[in-house]
């Protein structure tokens, strides 16, 4: 029925249109005096009634007696109709036809603009409500303080601590990886690199950040997991096959784009008029861009590492393809460690069932990873915003 | 080359060159960015412990030959200078020369204040820091206190010297950007409009502190203002169109300019 | 003259400038090692990949036997019996059931599969004998292609005289030849070499000989190998048997378009995008009629009409953070939201789209704002001017001309709806789908996820598949970056 529903809507649409147009291009031709709105405003304005009606009662039917109900499409057509012969009534000379369409858009515009907060509604109240059915079963200081995480033995148990030590180990190697490469790409790109040159390396780390992180967990755990390990075990060291080590340099080369193409734009937002003065007294280009550019841009290059950080944090496909599934509580980089994300995505591939303490304890550790992130984010952003502002 | 520059409509060598020692001699300077050529064929003698101003309508190519004088325009894609310019006879443009160390001999205030974000202290003490000239943390401190005190701010700051030198007010802005200059100890110092961005009183305060310290250093400033160029200089030199017009002793160029150009300009007939 | 420019002492300037190199060599390096590892990277998979765009296939005679194929149902017929048939009968002395299992594992399970669709389309052919292309399996495939083992072929130059007893072979004469584990091929037969003793030397049949004569030089062959048999995926008797096949001149090479046009497979020689790249195709439609016309509104709302106030600041903040919340919580959304709350089917490309279309909304919204950001104002104050709406001055002036803007943003998110993988795996998009997803509702899977379930898998064969499905996602991607900065080239625009 959801076929021949739309395809009834979107008929009623197009008549409105036409006889909307019609009808006030009549007028024009017979009268004297010019109409207030174009013709094309009458129609569109009869268009958007009928749409709307139809589609609200759509909806409405749908919502009661389900998708299938031969009520939809006729309900439908009814009220369409009903629409377009109301407002076939009100179209006069007068008439403020362009006023209303141009209401009726704005309404529109303004619904489509809080999908983006309805997202997150909706983000926080999934995560939420299966977080709160979660720690019905499970108290939440067990989960946050328990230093063992074993969700699939019985009887299970769901300490968060070695999840969040891995989780923060593989972003602690990343970030020692990306923050000088990609600081220091930045500084070269910016400040020292010729114009052509830049045509060149910036498209270059553009590609980088462009590549899915499939693509990196694979070269992660198919060509460095193995170099790294041969590298350790010429040196005498046991490395585990799935390393933290392994997983963090590639989660770093992941971020190395980012953190550049921040920080470059940061760097390129401290006025020249700064360097002038700093290479009038004679300073060299090193001591300009570390005494006196770097500086000035350090909010902005503690909030690109904060939303690296969280970048990091949040990543899955690489970690779930190089880090392993042991809840080990290590620092070790060479020790196999697990992460929040590798084990959300572990429990909730499959068969979920939505009653059992081990599908919502993904939901509690996406709570987690939600609000870890959301903080760096918002800190990060509000850096960013008040940077701005200063050079603007 | 010809050692001795041509002088453009000049009958006579200015007083004031007679007077003092010559600090920069240019001939022939030639400033191209790109394909558009900015100064053309200039020629200029300018005296040490004197202000010498650069007049002249927007675009002349004031700014362009005052910053070929500390080489700034290095920084400028594209920018191709020809010609000599030395400085106590040592050509600025030879290939053995030290940007780095020109650029702690010649001084420059900008247009805009452009305090560095830091502390009003780490501001003045930049360059001696850079170019190591304080040998303690006292020398370094005497030395940014008198640079402070020669441009004039210190009474005003003393008691906070640890704030933000953004902190500060337009005028106090740009005279902490003198005291920074200063505190490398420059031969000369360049200044770009140093009082555009700046109120009447706090133009007045700058050109009084021009005037205080132009017995030690060579001063080079551009100005658009006729009467700043009146007050504080003793030598003008005036740009059209990246021609150098005609340059003389301060007080002869307005009441007896030679050039129409410069009869106009004067006068305000354009510019 | 150059002592008077000296200002401060000369060590001290030197110190300066050995920091200001080492300064801007720290920053060279840091570049060439991203660069270097993207070039890594990329070279790595590149030659993993490689082999995956080649298949072989034995090249047979085989008679479509009538009797085999019925009339009316073509497609039923046991084609895989007539090209086995035809293989065994390039080996007429194979007989023993060890062998001939040896012999048909050669091929694939789908060596048919190509003949059985040929025949289809050309019944007229049943009853006549035809040349078909047989699918190798993927172990012969790897071995030929050189992945499984390296064999070396060395022409016997020596005399040896061969005898029996019981199952064991002896040799003897000039064995200078020999070494154990070596592959003795002679008078039909290939002979293992098992022990070299002083002055003969032992061997077992992996096909026995047809005759006992004695081997001169050129008459006989020897194989070695860089990787012993227990040490590979292929035993002695089938490397025999695919060097008897290559020694024919049977074995063909041709580019796997096979890995384009069918579906996921069990088999790796099989498996193929195809299916993958329908369900990108559809779950991209669903995320971009969702996401373009909501991101274009939200960013003519806030860009030209929302009023500054609390709830304009509150859709910012909300819409900046979204764009960094990570992935894998739009997953969790569409799996207690779309899946489990409103019931929309598991796997299926519309609830991925809506997924994907969430998570792009974001970039395209403040991307779309950019682009509306830089329209002059006075382009809007002129049609201000001459007496059009607020509304007609933007949907008629300022939008079109940022449209350019608009569509590289657009084309920027859906790069990464295509590479995104996370947030398909909370929804289900991991099921094993070997047909085309015929409609929003199927169940489907995308490029990425079956790079995931790919590289999962314990063949060799498959490791190489991943690989080259993931050069196909990348040539796509850097197809639709190519064509971003093309048009942000093209129609810049300074004002």
């Amino acid at each position: 029925m959801t076929s021949w529903t739309l395809l009834i809507i979107a008929a009623l649409t197009a008549t409105g249109f036409f006889v909307g147009q019609a009808k006030a291009q009549g007028l024009r031709n017979a009268g004297t005096a010019s109409l207030h709105s174009l013709p094309a405003y009458h129609g569109l304005l009869m268009a958007s009634m009928a749409l709307a009606a139809a589609g609200i009662t759509t909806l409405a039917v749908a919502a009661i007696a389900g998708p299938n109900s031969l009520v939809m499409p006729a309900a439908a057509a009814l009220l369409g109709t009903g629409a377009i012969a109301a407002s076939y009534r009100i179209i006069t000379r007068d008439f403020r036809a362009r006023n209303r369409f141009e209401f009726f858009v704005m309404l529109v515009l303004i619904a489509c603009s809080a999908v983006a907060v309805l997202t997150t509604v909706g983000i926080v109240f999934s995560v939420l409500f299966e977080s709160l059915a979660f720690f019905s079963e499970v108290s939440p200081i067990e989960f946050l303080f328990g230093t063992h995480w074993a969700p699939t033995s019985t009887p299970p148990s769901f300490g968060l601590i070695p999840l969040l030590a891995g989780t923060l180990l593989i972003t602690f190697i990343a970030i020692v990886v990306a923050g000088p490469l990609g600081l220091l790409s930045a500084i070269y790109m910016a400040e020292y690199s010729s114009r052509k040159m830049r045509g060149v390396l910036k498209p270059m780390l553009e590609i980088l950040a462009g590549v899915p992180t499939v693509v990196l967990g694979f070269f992660a755990a198919l060509t460095v997991a193995p170099l790294v390990r041969n590298a350790g075990e010429s040196l005498g060291l046991n490395v585990a096959s799935e390393s933290a080590l392994a997983a963090g340099l590639v989660m770093g080369m992941m971020i190395v784009p980012l953190i550049s193409s921040l920080s470059d734009d940061i760097i390129n937002a401290v006025p020249q008029a700064l360097r002038d003065g700093s290479y009038a007294m004679g300073a060299t280009k090193s001591e300009t861009i570390k005494r006196v550019v770097l500086p000035a841009a350090l909010p902005g290059i503690v909030s690109a590492f904060m939303l690296a950080i969280s970048r990091a944090i949040g990543e899955t496909m690489i970690v779930v393809m190089a880090a392993g599934l042991a809840a080990n509580l290590t620092f070790n980089p060479l020790a196999a460690v697990t992460t929040i994300t590798v084990q959300i995505a572990t429990l909730l591939v499959g068969d979920q069932e939505f009653d059992s303490a081990k599908t919502l304890s993904a939901f509690a550790l996406g709570f987690v990873l939600f609000c870890f992130t959301l903080v760096l984010n918002y800190i990060a952003l509000r850096i960013v915003q008040r940077y701005r502002e200063q050079y603007d | 080359m010809d050692a001795s520059p041509q002088m453009p409509t000049l009958s006579k060598v200015p007083r004031i060159l007679n007077e003092r020692e010559t600090k920069i001699v240019a001939s022939d300077v030639n400033v191209y960015y790109g394909e558009k050529q900015a100064i053309k064929n200039l020629s200029i003698d300018i005296p040490d412990r004197a202000v010498s101003a650069f007049i002249g309508p927007s675009g002349c190519g004031k700014s362009t030959f005052l910053r070929t004088i500390n080489r700034m325009n290095d920084t400028i894609d594209g920018c191709r200078v020809t010609g000599d310019i030395l400085v106590d006879g040592k050509n600025i443009y030879d290939r053995d020369l030290d940007v780095v160390q020109l650029r702690a001999r010649v001084g420059m205030v900008f247009q805009k204040p452009n305090p560095f974000p830091k502390s009003i202290f780490e501001n003045v003490a930049y360059g001696p820091r850079i170019h190591g000239i304080a040998k303690s943390k006292a020398d370094l401190e005497e030395i940014v206190v008198n640079s402070l005190k020669k441009a004039s701010l210190f009474e005003e700051v003393k008691d906070r010297l640890d704030h933000s030198g953004t902190s500060l007010s337009g005028g106090q802005q740009q005279r902490l950007c003198i005291a920074r200059a200063i505190a490398v100890n420059p031969e000369i110092i360049l200044m770009d409009e140093p009082c555009s961005a700046l109120d009447p009183i706090a133009s007045a305060r700058i050109e009084e502190l021009i005037d205080e310290i132009r017995q030690n250093y060579c001063i080079i400033i551009v100005t658009h203002s006729m009467q700043q160029a009146a007050r504080v200089s003793q030598l003008t030199a005036f740009f059209h169109l990246g021609d150098l017009v005609e340059f003389g002793d301060t007080d002869e160029m307005f009441t007896t300019p030679k050039d129409k150009r410069t009869q106009d300009y004067i006068t305000g007939r354009f510019g | 003259m150059t002592d008077t420019f000296d200002k401060g002492n000369a060590a001290f300037i030197a110190k300066r400038y050995a920091s200001e190199r080492r300064f801007k060599a720290y920053g060279a390096v840091a570049l060439a090692v991203s660069v270097l590892f993207l070039v890594y990277l990329i070279v790595d998979i590149g030659i993993k990949a490689w082999p995956s765009f080649f298949e072989h296939r034995v090249v047979l005679e085989v008679n479509l036997d009538a009797s085999k194929i019925p009339a009316d149902e073509v497609l039923k017929g046991d084609f895989e019996g007539l090209v086995r048939g035809s293989l065994r009968s390039l080996f007429p002395r194979v007989t023993t059931r060890g062998d001939v299992r040896s012999l048909t594992s050669l091929l694939s399970a789908g060596a048919a599969d190509d003949l059985r669709q040929d025949t289809a389309a050309n019944p007229a052919s049943i009853g006549t004998t035809v040349r078909a292309g047989a699918l190798l399996g993927d172990d012969s495939d790897l071995y030929l292609k050189g992945m499984l083992t390296t064999t070396l072929r060395m022409p016997g130059t020596t005399n040896l005289q061969l005898a029996q007893s019981g199952e064991e072979f002896i040799l003897t004469g000039d064995l200078s030849q020999l070494a154990v584990g070596q592959i003795v091929r002679a008078n039909g037969g290939a002979l293992r070499i098992t022990g070299v003793e002083a002055g003969l030397a032992k061997a077992e049949a992996i096909l026995p000989p047809a005759t006992l004569n004695s081997l001169t030089p050129g008459t006989w062959d020897i194989l070695s190998f860089s990787r012993a048999e227990a040490d590979r995926r292929i035993d002695d008797r089938q490397v025999v048997l695919l060097e008897a096949l290559r020694d024919k001149g049977v074995i063909e090479k041709h580019f796997a378009w096979r890995f384009f046009t069918s579906g996921d497979s069990r088999e790796p020689e099989l498996a193929g995008l195809r299916g993958a790249i329908f369900g990108s195709l559809l779950t991209l439609i669903m995320t971009l009629s969702l996401s373009v016309p909501l991101g274009i509104a939200a960013a003519v709302y806030l860009e030209e009409f929302a009023a500054k106030n609390k709830w304009t600041e509150i859709i910012e903040v909300n819409i900046n953070n979204l764009a960094a919340v990570p992935s894998i919580i739009f997953g969790l959304l569409g799996l207690a939201v779309f899946i489990n709350f409103f019931g929309l089917p598991r796997s299926a490309p519309l609830v991925g789209g809506l997924v994907l279309a969430l998570l792009v909304l974001p970039t395209i919204i403040i991307a779309s704002r950019a682009a509306l950001k830089a329209v002059p104002p006075s382009i809007k104050e002129a049609a201000l001017g001459v007496g059009a709406s607020h509304q007609q001055a933007v949907f008629h002036h300022v939008l079109p001309l940022a449209v350019p803007g608009i569509l590289t943003g657009t084309i920027l998110g859906v790069a990464r709806a295509l590479g995104e993988t996370a947030p398909l795996l909370m929804i289900g998009m991991v099921a094993f789908i070997v047909d085309v997803p015929k409609g929003f509702t199927e169940a489907a899977t995308v490029l990425p996820v079956q790079i995931f379930l790919w590289s999962d898998l314990p063949e060799i064969a498959f490791q190489s598949r991943t690989a080259a499905a993931i050069i196909v996602l990348l040539v796509i991607l850097f197809g639709l970056n190519a064509a971003a900065i093309y048009m942000r080239k093209r129609f810049e625009r300074r004002w």
